[in-house]
C-alpha cells in the first residue's frame, strides 16, 4: 500500500467498533485464563476501555455528546471499583501471600 | 495520515492487551496496560474527544495504574508466576474459544450493520463550540443528578475501603 493510498482512506466508525470488539475479546479471555486477582482486575479495565472506545466512536458518528458523557461516568465507576477491589485484594494477600482467585472464599466471615 | 495514526494506535492497544494477558510478571502486565490506555487516548484524540483523552491519561494511566503498581510493590508479589501450571486443563482452551467467539460475534454484527452505521461524517463541534464546552453543558444540565450521585459513590468507595483494610484493634486486644 503506497503512502498516497494511506492518506486517501480514513478510518470509519466500523474500524473503531472492530478494534473495540477485539480488545473486549482479549480482556474477556484474559479474565477467564488468569488466576492472579490483580491481573484479572487489569483484564476488567481492558474490557471497560473497549466499551469506552465504542461509546466515543458512536458518539462522534451520531453527533450526540451523550456517548462521551457516558464514558465519563464509566471512568468514575472504574476508579471506584478499582479502589474497592484492590482493598479486597490487599486484605486477601496480606493473609495469604500468593493467593489466587479461588482463595477469595477465605474472606468469608 | 489518519489511517496511519489509526493503525499505529491500534497496534499499541492490541499489543498492550495481549501483554496484560500473556506476561507472567504483574509489573510487566501493568505496564502493558499503560500501553493500551495510551493507545485508547490516541484514538480519543483522533475522534476529537479531547477532554476524554486528557482524563484517560490523568485518571487511568496516572491514578489507576499507579494504584495497581503500588499494590504490587506493597505486597511484594512482583515476581513472575509460573504460567505453565494449569489447575483445570480445560480452562484455557475454553476461555480462548469464548473470548474469540465474543469478539467474532460482535465483529460479525458490526460488519453486517455497516450500512446502517453509514459512514457519513457529522462532526460534533459543528456550531463552533469546543468539545469540552459541549461535554460540560451536557454533563451539568441533562446529567447533573447522575454527576452528583457519582460523588456519593466515590465517598462510599473510599470509606468502605478504609473500613475494609483497617486492622480491627478491639479484636487484636482480646
Amino acid at each position: 500500500m503506497s503512502a498516497a493510498m494511506l492518506g486517501a482512506v480514513t478510518p470509519t466508525t466500523t474500524y473503531y467498533l472492530i478494534l473495540s470488539a477485539l480488545l473486549f475479546g482479549i480482556g474477556a479471555a484474559g479474565l477467564m485464563i488468569r488466576r492472579n486477582p490483580l491481573i484479572m482486575f487489569m483484564c476488567i479495565e481492558l474490557m471497560l476501555n473497549a466499551v469506552n472506545l465504542s461509546f466515543v466512536a458512536l458518539a462522534v458518528r451520531f453527533g450526540n455528546i451523550d456517548g462521551q458523557t457516558a464514558v465519563f461516568f464509566v471512568m468514575v465507576v472504574a476508579a471506584a471499583e478499582v479502589v474497592v477491589g484492590l482493598g479486597l485484594i490487599i486484605s486477601l494477600l496480606k493473609r495469604r501471600p500468593g493467593a489466587n482467585a479461588d482463595d477469595l472464599a477465605e474472606l468469608r466471615g | 495520515m489518519e489511517l496511519l495514526v489509526f493503525i499505529l494506535a491500534s497496534a499499541m492497544v492490541l499489543a498492550g492487551g495481549l501483554g496484560v494477558v500473556l506476561r507472567s510478571n504483574p509489573v510487566h502486565a501493568a505496564l502493558s496496560l499503560v500501553l493500551t490506555l495510551f493507545g485508547v487516548a490516541v484514538h480519543f484524540v483522533a475522534l476529537e474527544a479531547h477532554f476524554l483523552a486528557a482524563v484517560q491519561i490523568i485518571v487511568y494511566a496516572g491514578a489507576i495504574v499507579v494504584l495497581f503498581l503500588f499494590v504490587i510493590m506493597l505486597l511484594g508479589v512482583d515476581k513472575s508466576e509460573d504460567l505453565s501450571i494449569e489447575p483445570f486443563p480445560i480452562q484455557r482452551p475454553v476461555a480462548i474459544v469464548i473470548g474469540a467467539a465474543v469478539a467474532g460475534l460482535v465483529i460479525a454484527a458490526v460488519v453486517r450493520a455497516r450500512d446502517t452505521i453509514a459512514e457519513t461524517d457529522t462532526p460534533l463541534a459543528a456550531d463552533g463550540d469546543s468539545n469540552i464546552q459541549l461535554l460540560a453543558r451536557n454533563l451539568f444540565s441533562d446529567h447533573v443528578f447522575a454527576f452528583e450521585f457519582t460523588s456519593i459513590l466515590l465517598i462510599v468507595a473510599v470509606a468502605g475501603t478504609v473500613v475494609l483494610t483497617r486492622k480491627d484493634k478491639r479484636k487484636v486486644e482480646q
